[in-house]
């Protein structure tokens, strides 16, 4: 007897632009205390399904044009607002991404979580208290009485998911709706973010049905995957078949072209390599195996076993210090230092690539703009080529701007949304006086978005018109357009769908060949690192705890935080 | 912007009260002609609207103190949106110390009641126009009462302008923090950009379309402050009329002829309406984004 059964749903968005068809015609059911993981990227339509459920989407542009939701044998979809409430909270409960906005700052722990329990059950207040605290403890929050009367901000990120988790769990609902719930949060902090949700469904009997991007995530925690993909469901199935043997060729393709801590490749594969989507002309498409899937995988190299290319080091960076002054304000606490950046040494040869992991607030992000001069360093030296930057004006600085460039992580924000990609392009070349007039110039960026893989009819949009993945292809060819020799790629594919950060890892990887690129490859995530580096450093509070070759630190790690970084990585190797 | 109706509708309206302010009025009658025993007159072909307390012909008086109204609010917008942008955006940019002198010195000109700060600087700026009738008539050769009117307005339309930058100016400034934050004019930076080059091309840009939006919201304002003057005697002076003019001068005769009031008041509003959702359509029209779906 199935919990929850969803049949036949569709959810299409009628815009001006014509119909989404968000969710289309997808049925799957849970069953009491299962974990089931939705598997999509972004635009898959597993969020709407959720949304759809608890009747959370704002009609109009949302319709539902079919199908039924049961839960508990009742049905879901035309039930009145009034009665959806009282099950919303109570029966099923939902945690959101941003623990950081989902909780109102204004209210005490305590009386957020007590909230739920006094809206839709008859008890006292007392009882509600002890009830909270109670389930605080079960989530993990040490010291729970006191904690209970603090407010969010005295919280970090990964304690506020746990009074979210606690917040929906307090009424005893039957179905935890989960979406993307530990994808703000950093690797360690996820890792016990899940050990907690597996340990209440164990106690407590609920269902879960767990909607995420990364495949690693579920196959660590789910019973069963649905895998979605343009609101249709591709696959489904126990999680153990999915990852060992699957069957659809989109699946096949989004296991493979993520980078795990084995992956042995020069290149990634990409979905592309496994999927052919044939889009028909009323906008429906069909999905097929790629006939030549086998002899393009064949094609891939082997990682080249990080060559000892003995090259003198491009970059040298010694002693750097950055620090920041907080608080100090009318009101505000006593002036504090945080040293962001506490005494940092690194150096980077010619030609290679130094991967830089961290949590977040480690200072990574700090480091690779004090490097860039884009924020001033407190002491130390930067030497690069010979020369010291930490001395150097901001005029003198602009003719090392041309030899050293950046990659953002957010490819939205990047990008100045009113230039078109060409006035974009080509204003570096202006400024640095590359190419002697505009055709010479027009050419060579023509050039260069062939080269990271976009045509030439793409000159004249705005950054808007574009999806990630080519937004982030056109800063990495405006980061190019100066004819740098040095590049800091800083979270540059962390915002992105797997089967996309493959292709911009993949195009990075080959600039890098074609160009005799250096790179400060800065990330949060331990596999993508270990793909893209020769040399890495692991940071944690400023300082540097660990660094050497890559092989030798995945493999044996020597400090205690490298170890538990490397642990709390989802393998999507089935240990259970 | 052809697509929304409304923004095109306020730019037509606007478009045929230019043309009867500054063209019909050419051709209609004396606004100024006081016909003591024909006052009050009802509609009638030859006086479109009737005629006022002093016999005078309401619809060329509407006509010509439109043009001083829509005169004003333009100008004085012109003026306070050119400095509130330049003056907002170096602040913003720059940041630190140069930035807290220059809201401080915004905060204190914003702490003296505004009408004030109009009327001496007004007070200030009409010292000169009686000197620059004299050389205009001496050097141009103009007609000397168009030349006193003109003095006389003129003024007012920079003492509006002048000062009505302020809010504008903290706008700007802080549309221009939160754009400089983005990590395209750190990427400008990264490419070696000058300052100058970042400002003008990257940051400007980017937060016109909001300062558009307030801008047009201003016109009103700036005509309804040339009313309030003119109402202290202080703006327009006779023979020069202005719709706020003609309302002060309506509300008079609220109980008996109400048409003097509801007329010019009919003007009034429907310019102020037309420019407000003009101003949407600009914004609509200014944003690339939203052009293009």
């Amino acid at each position: 007897m199935s919990l929850l059964k969803i049949k036949n749903l569709k959810t299409y968005f009628h815009t001006r632009a014509g119909i989404n068809r968000a969710v289309d015609d997808i049925s799957f059911s849970i069953d009491k205390g299962e974990i089931v993981g939705v598997v999509g990227e972004s635009g898959s339509g597993k969020s709407v399904t959720c949304h759809t459920m608890l009747g959370l989407l704002p009609q109009p542009p949302a319709k539902v044009e079919g199908g039924s939701v049961t839960f508990d044998n009742e049905e879901l979809l035309n039930l009145p607002q009034s009665l959806l409430r009282a099950i919303r909270g109570k029966r099923i409960s939902m945690i959101f991404q941003d623990p950081m906005s989902c909780l109102n700052p204004y209210l005490k722990i305590l009386d957020q979580i007590t909230e739920p329990i006094l809206i839709h059950e008859n008890v006292s207040r007392e009882t509600a208290e002890t009830r909270a605290i109670e389930m605080m403890k079960k989530v993990g929050i040490r010291d729970a009485e006191a904690r209970a009367r603090s407010y969010p901000h005295e919280f970090s990120g990964g304690m506020r998911q746990r009074v979210m988790i606690a917040m929906a769990l307090v009424t005893r609902p039957d179905l935890l709706l989960a979406d993307e719930p530990t994808t703000a949060l950093d690797v360690t902090v996820q890792a016990r973010i899940l050990k907690i949700l597996r340990s209440l469904k164990d106690d407590l009997g609920i269902a879960v049905l767990f909607v995420t991007h990364d495949l690693g995530v579920v196959a660590e925690l789910a019973d069963r995957v649905v895998v979605m993909y343009r609101g249709k469901i591709v696959e489904q199935g126990n999680t153990r078949d999915i990852f060992e043997k699957p069957s659809h060729p989109y699946v096949k393709g989004l296991i493979a072209c993520r980078p795990t801590l084995d992956t042995q490749y020069e290149i990634l594969p990409t979905v592309d390599d496994f999927l052919k989507t044939e889009i028909r002309k009323d906008g429906s498409f069909i999905l097929s195996e790629h006939p030549d899937s086998t002899e393009r995988l064949s094609k891939l190299k082997e990682k080249r076993t990080s060559s000892d290319k003995d090259t003198s080091p491009l970059l040298q960076v010694s002693g750097l210090q950055v620090h920041f002054q907080t608080g100090g304000g009318f009101l505000g606490e006593p002036r504090k230092t945080l040293k962001a950046v506490d005494g940092v040494d690194l150096q980077i040869s010619s030609g290679q690539t130094l991967g830089l992991v961290g949590e977040s607030g480690c200072g990574k992000t700090t480091l690779g703009r004090a490097i860039l001069r884009l924020q001033k360093a407190k002491s130390g030296s930067i030497l690069y080529d010979k020369n010291e930057l930490n001395n150097l004006s901001q005029k003198e600085m602009i003719n090392f701007r041309k030899r050293m460039q950046i990659i953002f992580q957010d490819p939205y924000a990047s990008l100045n949304p009113r230039q078109t990609i060409e006035q974009t392009l080509i204003e570096p070349m202006i400024v640095h006086g590359i190419g002697s007039n505009y055709s010479n110039r027009r050419d060579q960026i023509v050039s260069l978005l062939e080269e990271v893989g976009l045509g030439p009819e793409f000159l004249l949009r705005y950054p808007h018109e574009f999806s990630g993945g080519q937004r982030q292809r056109i800063s990495v060819a405006r980061a190019l357009a100066v004819e740098p020799e040095f590049i800091v790629c800083d979270e540059c594919v962390s915002a992105m769908d797997v089967s996309v950060q493959a292709q911009v890892l993949n195009l990075l990887r080959e600039l890098q060949e074609k160009r005799d690129l250096t790179y400060l490859f800065i990330s949060h995530d331990l596999s993508v690192v270990k793909f893209m580096s020769d040399d890495v450093i692991v940071m944690q509070n400023g300082k540097i705890v660990e660094s050497g070759k890559a092989q030798e630190i995945y493999h044996q790690p020597k400090s205690d935080y490298t170890k538990e970084l490397l642990n709390a990585v989802p393998k999507v190797s089935l240990s259970k | 912007m052809a697509k929304n109706k409304f923004a095109m509708g306020g730019f037509w309206v606007i478009v045929v009260m230019f043309s009867l302010c500054f063209i019909l009025a050419w051709y209609c009658k004396d606004p100024n002609q006081v016909n003591l025993t024909n006052k009050f007159a009802p509609s009638s072909a030859e006086h479109w609207f009737g005629t006022d307390a002093l016999g005078r012909d309401l619809f060329a008086r509407i006509l010509y103190g439109g043009q001083v109204s829509i005169l004003v609010g333009l100008i004085a917008t012109a003026v306070s949106v050119a400095i509130g942008i330049v003056y907002g955006s170096i602040s913003g940019f720059a940041g630190g110390r140069t930035d807290a002198v220059m809201m401080r010195i915004v905060d204190t000109l914003l702490a003296i009641p505004f009408l004030v700060l109009v009327i001496v600087l007004q007070a200030t700026l009409s010292d000169w126009s009686g000197d620059a009738t004299r050389w205009i008539v001496e050097n141009f050769k103009w007609d000397k009462e168009f030349t006193g009117r003109l003095t006389n307005i003129v003024p007012l339309f920079f003492a509006l302008g002048l000062l009505g930058w302020l809010t504008l100016s903290r706008i700007v400034r802080a549309q221009v923090m939160s754009i400089k934050e983005r990590e395209f004019v750190e990427a400008a930076v990264a490419l070696g950009y000058s300052k100058a080059r970042i400002l003008f091309r990257h940051v400007i840009p980017n937060v016109l379309g909001p300062t558009v939006v307030y801008s047009t919201l201003t016109v009103p304002g700036f005509i309804m402050y040339e009313a309030i003057l003119s109402f202290l005697g202080l703006g327009v002076e006779s023979p020069n009329s202005s719709w706020g003019v003609l309302i002060k001068e309506g509300a008079n005769f609220l109980e008996t002829e109400v048409q003097l009031l509801l007329l010019p008041g009919l003007f009034f509003s429907l310019t102020l309406f037309s420019l407000n959702f003009l101003g949407d359509g600009l914004r609509d029209a200014l944003d690339v984004k939203a052009a293009k779906d």
